[in-house]
């Protein structure tokens, strides 16, 4: 086997590994809550029969080892039991939910990105001029801010002063791309913003680390182009870094969606994880929690192998 | 003087500035120089000499943070200080081009060596992709390349050292420009492959008739490669002259001293009848991981004898220093002191054992902790070792001082970042001194020094041993110290001893045969060296 | 000593914004009770008062003095970030810098832990307990300084590993010192500039993970005056601001108060931040 594919299936073991090891600790939550989950649910005025009925059909009765198997199953099948406080389907409760929350991610990502990029390439070819300063300053203020002041600023711009976007997103599965892509516009814009000054900073460090090699300024001494030495000669060492930034700031983004959804009061999910946290609603909270951390496992671990993919010593072995 | 059109290079008035803490501080301080097509210039000084820099601007390029405060520089007529960046791209890789100290960081590790060889005829459109893919493989084959049809489908990675530093060259050649610059293309390689490529590295300048700029501190290399030398000294020219008058008869003070450096001999010890050796390496094997470094390695040093251990990177001398200390256990075998079995690791080692037996490092930079100061640094192991404090290990550290030729006022409360290299590796002989060892390791003490002031410590080294009766086990790759410092040598090649014994017997023929090649790598100060042993080796075949 | 003192002569303007506004914002914490005009908790007059004397910044939906609220604000939130901070790094430079210097075992089982932990978002990971343990002050000062640590360990255990490279190290190892003694004389004192920038940024990280989880209302309770909380409380108000006047104004930037005070305090360290490691790239030179 080569070398390369080796890695690569060791950085996939490891992730799931680590997905493996993370359900557990998810799982192992509702068994540290204390008292009876049955009577925390039922109340105590339930009967004996009752309990024991609730008890046999969450296989309560089961070992716990067993009952962590079951819940697995179920939740690789899309079934994460039934809602504590109102006993509806989680499955139901979440689906339209999650789709929401990617919706607003990918939304802030598709901006973020190109954006990030752009400008951090910028200011690292045209490091410590007052655009570079200008631009630096900026992000240490938007990575200083919490995400709500940057959402309330931005909603007594855009949608008190100027009354130009609505600063509650509601959306609903009935309207359309265009419609929801304008409600959610300053959501997307909050995130986009704090992710965005991050994002910079990385990929302008990243290049000025890549600009000061050897081989770069050998470019430079062969009479390349300035333009030919960076997207030649520079851009394809920047890979493995600039996946980096990019997977770590996706996974941000998928946590930072919590807060501005509640500040937006959007239907996502973690709208939903912070009032089930208050409810103690844990079955809800489990699989909240185990989407959030599924998605941020499964990014960095993406990655990884994309950053081993673009590092030409282990593409081409000895 | 020299023929208008016959004139390549012309530098006059260069002063070129670096910015550090806010302000320019000269580099190079108003230096003239001038190049015939064809001719080969040798640039020659210690660090901080302004070499490399000269070298750029022959190019028009200074590094970031750089740049030409005055003067001109002029290359077949035309200015190029205030140049238009699109002149410059013009000259730059066409007719000037430039050869890296490391071929492995200034090959760009994402393409094949072909493509970056084609990059620069390509794009000045001297000729098309296909004619210069055939044109590499030529200059591959002149270069000496092993498989020239080939190797130039390979990664930078997938390359040795000095086959690198020829494919550059090749690369640099690419265009037949009028000049190259090499900036000390041969420092980081081994002699034996540093013989090579000079080698290569002269046949191709010399057969296209390429002027040449050469830097390097090394005067025996230079000697081999350039027509005129000229030596700088902090930012100024201090002389320039045709090859063989400056070496035969250097007129300024310092040249002198830079050429007078390779002449020192100790004056050898009384021998010391003694039946039993101090110290011995005893079939010792030892291995990082599943590499084995060292294999089968018996070793004994006489008391008051300095042995130099003498071989290439990879040949493991550092490893047996690192088995002696207790750094890494061995697989097999043993050390012993006086006779007595030392314990494997350090940290089962007695005090005092550990006491007896010191180490010096090659880096006095990483040796030496930049928290610490001087008192800091030398009172530790007086009172750690030897119980003194206050004012004994006051006293104490003062007379260490003084014996390292350091003035213990100036110098007690000074932080590492306030001396010299020269000064921060005796401050480490002083370290080393203050536990009042018998047997000291000393590795590659002095191959990150400018050679003056390696000199001032084999000195100081040499000094010691005679008033202190000390034992020394001396690590290096450089011959010229072996000769200037050793009783006894030992040649270590790839993990094992090749040949041991006395100096003046192994600087004699017979040699083993790595040993003979080992000698005849290493460049002498005669201009003719290098023709003389590529002819025996080519007599010898 | 005079070391310090020239560097501090030296400093950029920015670094002294930067300790203007912290100095201030600690005063006010320390000296809360002298400084307020009101008490944290009490009910001092009517429901949403506009900006005016005796209520410099007005009164709540309870009728609560904002102006008081925001000077204990500072003592509530700072203190317990602080606190949470101070254990986080205790916990994280101690086991770093042990897994650095014994390797082995320890090292292992001690990154495979703090793998797992960094393997989920920390304010996922946070909530999940916080549902367990409720919300009380106590759990959430642990649950945040665990989880805190495992990014102080990660640094502390890189730096030392640096530094335990260095032939600085081999030599004391060689004298047979032992591994506190390397700790302390060979390791902290170059660690130490890395660790303090890295101890402000750890602050702001803290301060505003705690501030998010109020604002969720998952963090300080009421009736405990707290920034984050009190974004909570007026964020409703925001849509009701009016720019026709200053008092309609100033009642709908009722959010923006604490929420500024939040973002002012983080850049303020950041920027301290910024010039502590500025220095400490400058030593190294």
């Amino acid at each position: 086997m080569s070398p390369i594919l080796k890695i690569i299936l060791s950085r996939l073991a490891m992730g799931f590994l680590t997905l493996l090891i993370v359900s557990v600790l998810i799982f192992s939550a509702i068994e540290l809550l204390p008292g009876d989950i049955a009577t925390e649910t039922l109340g105590q005025s339930a009967t004996e029969e009752t309990v024991a009925a609730f008890k046999e059909r969450f296989n309560l009765n089961e070992p716990m080892h067993l009952r962590y198997l079951y819940w697995l199953q179920d939740a690789i099948h899309g079934d994460f039991g039934v809602s504590l406080s109102n006993q509806r389907p989680i499955a139901e409760l979440i689906a339209s939910r999650a789709e929401n929350t990617f919706f607003l991610a990918g939304y802030a990502a598709l901006i973020a990105v190109p954006v990030a990029l752009v400008l951090g390439m910028l200011a690292a070819l045209y490091r410590n001029t007052a655009f570079d300063k200008g631009v630096s300053g900026a992000t240490l203020a938007a990575i200083s801010f919490p995400e709500f002041f940057v959402a309330y600023i931005l909603v007594l711009i855009f949608s008190v002063a100027l009354g130009w976007f609505p600063s509650l997103s509601s959306v609903d599965a009935g309207i359309g791309l265009g419609e929801r892509l304008y409600r959610t516009f300053l959501p997307a814009l909050t995130l986009t913003l704090i992710v965005v000054a991050h994002m910079m900073r990385m990929t302008r460090a990243a290049i000025i680390n890549l600009l000061a090699l050897p081989y770069v300024e050998m470019a430079h001494l062969k009479g390349m182009r300035r333009w030919r030495v960076i997207a030649v000669h520079a851009l394809p060492n920047a890979l493995a870094p600039i996946i980096n930034v990019v997977a770590l700031n996706l996974a941000y983004l998928v946590v930072g969606v919590v807060l501005v959804e509640v500040v937006f009061v959007y239907p996502g999910l973690g709208q939903l994880l912070v009032d089930s946290v208050s409810n103690r609603d844990v079955p809800i909270v489990q699989a909240a929690c185990l989407i959030f951390a599924a998605t941020y496992i499964l990014l960095n671990m993406a990655a990884d192998i994309l950053s081993i993919i673009a590092n030409p010593r282990l593409l081409h072995p000895r | 003087m020299t023929d208008a059109t016959d004139l390549l290079l012309d530098i006059r008035h260069l002063t070129i500035e670096g910015k550090s803490g806010g302000q320019w501080h000269p580099i190079v301080k108003g230096v003239d120089l001038t190049l015939r097509r064809g001719e080969i210039l040798g640039l020659i000084g210690e660090s901080g000499a302004g070499k490399s820099t000269l070298g750029l601007a022959a190019m028009g390029y200074t590094k970031s943070g750089c740049r030409i405060a005055g003067g001109r520089i002029r290359f077949d007529g035309q200015d190029l200080v205030g140049a238009s960046a699109r002149t410059l791209r013009g000259l730059r890789g066409k007719r000037i081009a430039y050869v890296a100290q490391s071929a492995a960081a200034a090959f760009n590790p994402a393409y094949r060596l072909i493509r970056q060889y084609c990059e620069a005829p390509v794009r000045h459109g001297v000729m098309s992709r296909a004619e210069a893919e055939r044109d590499a493989v030529q200059l591959y084959r002149e270069m000496q390349l092993p498989s020239p049809d080939e190797i130039g489908f390979r990664y930078p990675h997938q390359v040795s050292g000095g086959q690198l530093q020829r494919a550059m060259t090749a690369m640099a050649m690419a265009c037949r420009p009028d000049l190259i610059i090499f900036d000390e293309p041969t420092t980081a390689l081994d002699v034996t492959t540093q013989i090579e490529v000079l080698a290569a590295i002269r046949k191709v300048v010399r057969e296209h008739h390429t002027a040449a700029i050469y830097i390097t501190h090394d005067l025996a290399v230079v000697a081999q490669m350039a027509d005129r030398i000229k030596v700088l000294l902090k930012g100024d020219e201090v002389e320039e002259a045709e090859t063989r008058r400056m070496l035969s008869d250097p007129r300024e003070d310092y040249t002198k001293s830079l050429w007078a450096v390779r002449d020192f001999r100790r004056s050898p010890p009384q021998p010391v009848p003694e039946a039993a050796p101090m110290l011995e390496l005893a079939g010792i094997d030892a291995s990082y991981g599943a590499a084995k470094v060292l294999d089968g390695i018996n070793l004994s040093v006489n008391r008051g004898e300095t042995v130099a251990v003498v071989g290439e990177s990879g040949s493991g001398k550092s490893t047996a220093a690192r088995v002696i200390m207790g750094l890494l256990q061995p697989d097999r075998g043993e050390v012993r002191l006086d006779g007595i079995a030392l314990p494997a690791t350090s940290r089962r080692r007695p005090k005092d054992l550990q006491r007896r037996v010191q180490m010096i490092h090659q880096m006095a930079d990483t040796a030496l902790n930049p928290k610490h100061r001087i008192r800091e640094v030398l009172g530790r192991p007086l009172e750690f070792f030897l119980g003194l404090r206050r004012d004994a290990r006051e006293r104490r550290i003062r007379e260490l001082l003084s014996m390292i030729e350091l003035d213990p006022d100036r110098f007690i409360d000074r932080l590492p970042a306030e001396l010299s290299g020269g000064q921060k590796q005796r401050v480490c002989i002083a370290r080393a001194l203050a536990a009042e060892p018998e047997f000291i390791i000393c590795d590659e003490v002095t191959s990150a020094l400018d050679q003056i002031v390696a000199e001032g410590i084999l000195r100081l080294l040499d000094r010691l041993q005679r008033e202190m009766g000390l034992t020394y086990l001396f690590i290096t790759h450089d011959l010229a110290t072996v000769r200037s410092i050793a009783d006894t040598v030992v040649v270590m090649q790839k993990g094992r001893i090749v040949e041991q014994g006395p100096k003046d017997a192994m600087f004699q023929p017979p040699h083993h045969p790595y040993t003979e090649l080992l000698l005849s790598s290493v460049p002498e100060m005669d201009p003719d060296w290098l023709d003389r042993v590529l002819e025996e080796r080519r007599a010898a075949c | 000593m005079s070391l310090v003192l020239t560097r501090f002569r030296e400093a950029p303007l920015s670094a002294w914004i930067g300790i203007a506004l912290v100095l201030l914002i600690g005063l006010a914490a320390i000296f809360a009770p002298l400084l307020a005009p009101f008490p944290e908790t009490e009910v001092v007059g009517p429901q949403y008062s506009p900006w005016a004397a005796p209520y410099y910044l007005g009164t709540d939906a309870l009728g609560r003095d904002v102006l008081s609220r925001m000077i204990y604000g500072a003592r509530n939130t700072v203190g317990i970030a602080l606190l949470t901070t101070v254990l986080a790094f205790l916990l994280g430079a101690a086991f770093g810098l042990l897994a650095a210097t014994l390797g082995g075992w320890v090292d292992t089982v001690a990154s495979r832990v703090v793998d797992v932990l960094m393997a989920v978002p920390s304010l996922i990971f946070a909530l999940l307990v916080l549902t367990i343990t409720g919300t009380s002050v106590v759990a959430l000062i642990l649950v945040i300084a665990v989880l805190d640590s495992t990014r102080v360990y990660r640094l502390s255990r890189a730096v030392a590993q640096g530094i335990l490279t260095m032939d600085y190290v081999e030599v004391a190892r060689m004298r047979g010192e032992g591994l506190f003694w390397i700790i302390r004389r060979e390791v902290l004192p170059n660690a130490a500039a890395p660790l303090i920038a890295e101890f402000g940024l750890r602050f702001c990280f803290v301060f505003l993970f705690i501030s998010a989880l109020s604002f969720l209302g998952l963090g300080l309770q009421p009736p405990i005056a707290d920034w984050g909380s009190m974004v909570r409380e007026s964020a409703k108000l925001i849509s009701f601001a009016d720019f026709s006047t200053w008092q309609t104004a100033t009642f709908g930037l009722a959010p923006l108060l604490p929420a500024g005070a939040i973002a002012i305090l983080t850049v303020a360290v950041n920027l301290i931040v910024d010039w502590v490691l500025h220095l400490a790239s400058g030593l190294e030179e």
